[in-house]
């Protein structure tokens, strides 16, 4: 088995964002990420000129700009503040600003945690302020493939690092001691020697009159010495969102403000022949109506027709009574009935073998068993509780948004394309988000937003119903894997096939986001021979990246696979899972995006142990496991289940091991793991996306149901710590537990699943 | 169009000019800028919208302004008696850190001070029938869970 097919070389914009491969931060990616070859495409380089610097904001703190608020003097005292990030102020208040759009993944906490611990300060004292967005300050923006963890590690523990390394130098030259002598405890530089000490605040000002030194020069502390990172805290903005204040993107309100919707063609990229405009236009509250030309590119700006009237509910009435001819003959008239009968008819003969390790058809030859097993699953939306919105307001000259977006700096580049307006006038202003799970990495809202405020002599506040939300994602894509497994006369995983299939942008031929299926997906770097055989299918369809793109439905695929197998060769799941992964090594180039076969053992016997595995349980009860490597994190998972004769699912317990380097914030990824097994119940239950005619026929919670309280399992974590840096929390919970739960259903039933959502096979999560 | 009365918080409202089939949420939402309380679904599938009427729990979005004229509402900015004074399970929210977008959780808390106001000690399955009409898309049921027996225990029906 060639190593280096277990790279997890993320390909720009198919497995995450092209800006995220796009970062300036070389020395962060380094560490984080190790030196993986990002290949420069067409599309890589078109995207990656949208995150232009030097963006001029009006960035609002405390009723003052921040670049005022730094320069701030206090009866002629200086605020210390030797990087974007932090402010120390001569009265003793500390500032920490945060730089990435929080959409529930606890970012906004976090990452200025990692700050306050190098710059050993106590968290009570410290004021988060969302920061403003700034790529020359800030460097990357951004909220997705769960990056600001790795990506921000060395940077922000360095910002912390720098301001406490001045503030020690200052309180040694005012005792005039050798700053080797002295020590930063929490708030204050101590003198061991003599017990002398002095506060922040009152070293605020002479720290602010010395040179910042090198970040590469100053020295972190040990992860021993850790006052702050790991604990449980609370998220920054909890006040103010348990008293209903006004956070989310939804929740601007400007003066004059109106209301506006954007509608389009319910089959994708139709467009406007024409439109009853005069009629919608004397609708009760409207003030304006008219026809919008997209720009043709994805993700950007779909022509649709605009209403803007005086009260969202006036624009949603005002929707009822609109009208449209719409010229389709650009339009998608996919329908997911043909496409799976294609589907399905493709991957059951031999396709173009994409990769291929060893002699998959010697394998076979020589097998004392060959299993089969056809795996599918749907397309999904992302569903995030807050609609899509955006508020846009284009004054003197300038676009100012405040969207609800992961990906902010990208919002400028697209304005420029679509209005012409200079990237340089372009505000963003950082709101929250009420959920991301990808959909806000695209910001077609943003754009639309856009469109409507060009026209309009006023601040806009556009808004999707949830059923424009449902019909205008970019859907998580279905897939269909045949599978193949033989197992040699020694009980042996020798070989495994997977004849799939990719869909592909119609536009270039590449697989769609989140699309893309290679034999690294698989993670089990023992079996000698491996093939992949990829068909193709082009697609119109809009896909993007869904919470942990690819490995949210391949993980599933290949972890049940690999069970079956184990139950075909009358072999313990638990030592058969563990064989496929070998001595405990690094594989590739040994970064973090290598897959590491000691990690993955660890946590799988973790989640084994914690898990009672091989426990005797009750008839109709079952336990499974799973395991996956996805962003960076390892995660194994045993979930076990009680199956009624009525194929009533009760999922009674899940139990997670974790190998995330350390643990930033407990209260934070407890919250990230439990509500990613959450979610994979949720999806495994009975969501799916359907289209006909390029349309998508599920539209709201009723008909594309999300789980309910009293659906939950206990959920236990185990977390594992290593020497390795640590990686985020927002996907890589999510891929085993699928996974795990049907392996379960299989030990309770002996009936295996292989079709998402279970609820095709009659089976029902209660 | 219609001049609807609604005690809003403790605090008499009036909304002139308004269509009478306006979504309680959206005359809070836009008429009102009361956005604390939050737009899901529009059809009252997720419970995002929850506010009280009269004390009990009911779903915004679907609820016409005209159907509220003259009575009591509560909102989110209402749960707690003054700034200083926050309301047992506001209190419990924070300390279980239970959000993580946070977009439900106005809701949320809303349908979980009716159920209180009705069943002082709820039991877990109390809690889930109960709250079985709110959705959290990230997941937050085991903390809202937890939430509401800490804010039982601490007074929460108060």
């Amino acid at each position: 088995m060639k190593n280096d097919i277990y790279s997890y070389d993320l390909i720009p914009d198919v497995d995450m964002p092209a800006e995220f491969a796009n970062h300036e931060n070389r020395r962060a990616a380094r560490e984080a990420l190790g030196e993986a070859p990002f290949m420069p495409r067409r599309q890589f380089l078109k995207l990656s000129g949208i995150a232009g610097g030097g963006l001029v904001l009006a960035f609002m703190m405390a009723g003052r700009t921040q670049s005022e608020a730094a320069h701030h003097k206090s009866d002629g005292q200086k605020t210390f503040s030797p990087n974007a990030y932090i402010q120390i102020k001569p009265d003793g208040e500390i500032i920490i600003a945060a730089k990435n759009p929080e959409v529930g993944q606890g970012v906004k906490t976090f990452l200025p945690m990692i700050i306050a611990e190098e710059l050993e300060v106590p968290w009570e004292s410290v004021t988060v302020v969302q920061s403003e967005i700034d790529k020359d300050r800030f460097g990357p923006q951004s909220a997705g493939g769960s990056q600001s963890t790795p990506r921000n590690w060395t940077p922000l523990r360095q910002a912390g690092a720098v301001a406490r390394t001045m503030l020690i130098s200052a309180a040694a030259a005012e005792w005039g001691v050798s700053a080797g002598s002295l020590k930063a405890d929490q708030g204050f530089i101590v003198n061991p020697a003599n017990g002398k000490k002095i506060s922040y605040a009152d070293l605020a000002s002479k720290a602010a009159t010395l040179d910042v030194p090198d970040a590469e020069t100053v020295t972190f502390k040990e992860r021993s010495e850790y006052k702050l990172l790991g604990k449980f805290i609370p998220g920054v903005d909890n006040l103010d969102l348990v008293t209903g204040k006004p956070l989310f993107g939804i929740d601007q309100t400007l003066p004059g403000m109106v209301y506006a919707v954007l509608v389009k063609c319910p089959s994708f990229y139709g467009k406007v022949k024409r439109a009853n405009l005069d009629e919608v236009k004397n609708m009760p509250g409207v003030v304006d109506a008219f026809i919008v030309d997209g720009n043709s590119v994805d993700g950007e700006l779909s022509p649709g027709v605009a209403i803007v009237a005086k009260s969202t509910y006036e624009a949603f009435l005002a929707e009822k009574a609109l009208q449209v001819s719409w010229d389709k003959s650009e339009a998608s008239n996919e329908s997911w009935g043909d496409l799976k009968e294609l589907a399905l008819d493709l991957t059951s003969k031999p396709g173009p073998v994409a990769e291929e390790t060893g002699d998959m058809q010697a394998a076979i030859d020589g097998a004392d068993k060959v299993v089969d097993g056809f795996y599918t699953y749907p397309f999904l939306s992302h569903s995030n509780l807050e609609p899509q919105n955006c508020t846009a307001w284009f004054h003197d000259g300038k676009m100012e948004f405040w969207a609800p977006t992961q990906t902010p700096q990208a919002i400028a580049g697209a304005v420029s394309r679509i209005l012409g307006i200079d990237e340089g006038d372009v505000i963003v202003n950082q709101v929250r988000g009420g959920g991301g799970f990808g959909r806000r990495l695209i910001n077609d809202f943003a754009c639309e937003a856009a469109a409507v405020a060009h026209k309009v002599d006023a601040p806009v506040k556009l808004m999707w119903s949830r059923e424009a939300d449902m019909a205008h994602d970019f859907y998580r894509v279905g897939g269909f894997h045949n599978m193949k497994g033989t197992i040699d006369k020694s009980g042996k995983l020798s070989g495994l096939q997977d004849r799939t299939l990719i869909f592909t942008n119609k536009s270039d031929g590449r697989p769609v986001r989140g699309g893309n299926i290679r034999a690294g997906n698989i993670q089990a770097p023992e079996i000698p021979n491996v093939r992949i055989e990829a068909h193709e299918i082009p697609l119109i369809v809009p896909c993007g990246w869904w919470r942990a793109p690819t490995s949210c439905s391949v993980a599933w695929v290949f972890q049940s696979f690999i069970h079956e197998m184990a139950t075909a060769a009358g072999r313990d799941h638990l030592e058969f899972l563990l064989e496929q992964y070998g001595e405990p090594r690094w594989l590739g180039k040994q970064t973090a995006r290598d897959f590491n076969t000691e990690r993955a053992i660890n946590v799988t016997k973790a989640a084994a142990k914690k898990g009672n595995w091989g426990k005797k349980m009750k008839k109709g009860q079952g336990r499974g496991i799973a395991f996956y490597f996805s962003h960076l994190g390892y995660f194994a998972e045993v979930a076990e289940v009680t199956v009624d004769s009525s194929n009533n699912v009760k999922v009674d317990r899940v139990v997670v091991a974790a190998d995330c380097g350390i643990l930033l914030n407990k209260s934070g990824g407890e919250n990230q793991v439990e509500g990613s097994v959450i979610d994979a119940i949720s999806t495994m239950a009975s969501q799916e996306i359907t289209f006909e005619e390029g349309a998508v026929k599920e539209q709201n919670f009723d008909d594309y149901p999300l789980s309910r309280m009293p659906s939950q399992p206990k959920i236990e974590i185990e977390w594992l710590t290593t020497e390795h840096s640590p990686t985020g929390l927002g996907e890589p919970a999510f891929p085993p537990a699928t996974a795990a739960i049907t392996n379960a259903i299989f030990e309770a039933t002996g009936k295996r699943i292989r079709t998402m959502p279970i609820s095709k096979d009659g089976f029902r999560i209660v | 169009m219609a001049t609807i009365q609604i005690n809003v918080n403790g605090e008499n409202r009036e909304i002139s000019d308004i269509d009478p089939t306006t979504p309680l949420l959206w005359a809070l939402r836009d008429h009102l800028g009361m956005v604390g309380t939050k737009f899901g679904c529009g059809k009252g599938l997720c419970g995002a919208c929850t506010v009280h009427l009269n004390g009990t729990a009911i779903r915004s979005c679907s609820t016409p302004v005209s159907a509220v004229n003259g009575l009591n509402v509560t909102t989110i900015e209402g749960l707690a008696k003054d700034e200083d004074h926050l309301h047992p399970l506001q209190e419990a929210w924070m300390e279980h850190d239970v959000p993580q977008c946070g977009y439900c959780q106005a809701g949320q808390m809303m349908n979980a001070a009716s159920l209180l106001a009705t069943n002082p000690k709820p039991s877990d399955s109390d809690i889930d029938n109960a709250m079985a009409g709110n959705i959290c898309r990230c997941g937050t049921y085991q903390r809202i869970r937890k939430a509401i027996h800490t804010a039982a225990e601490k007074g929460g029906a108060a």
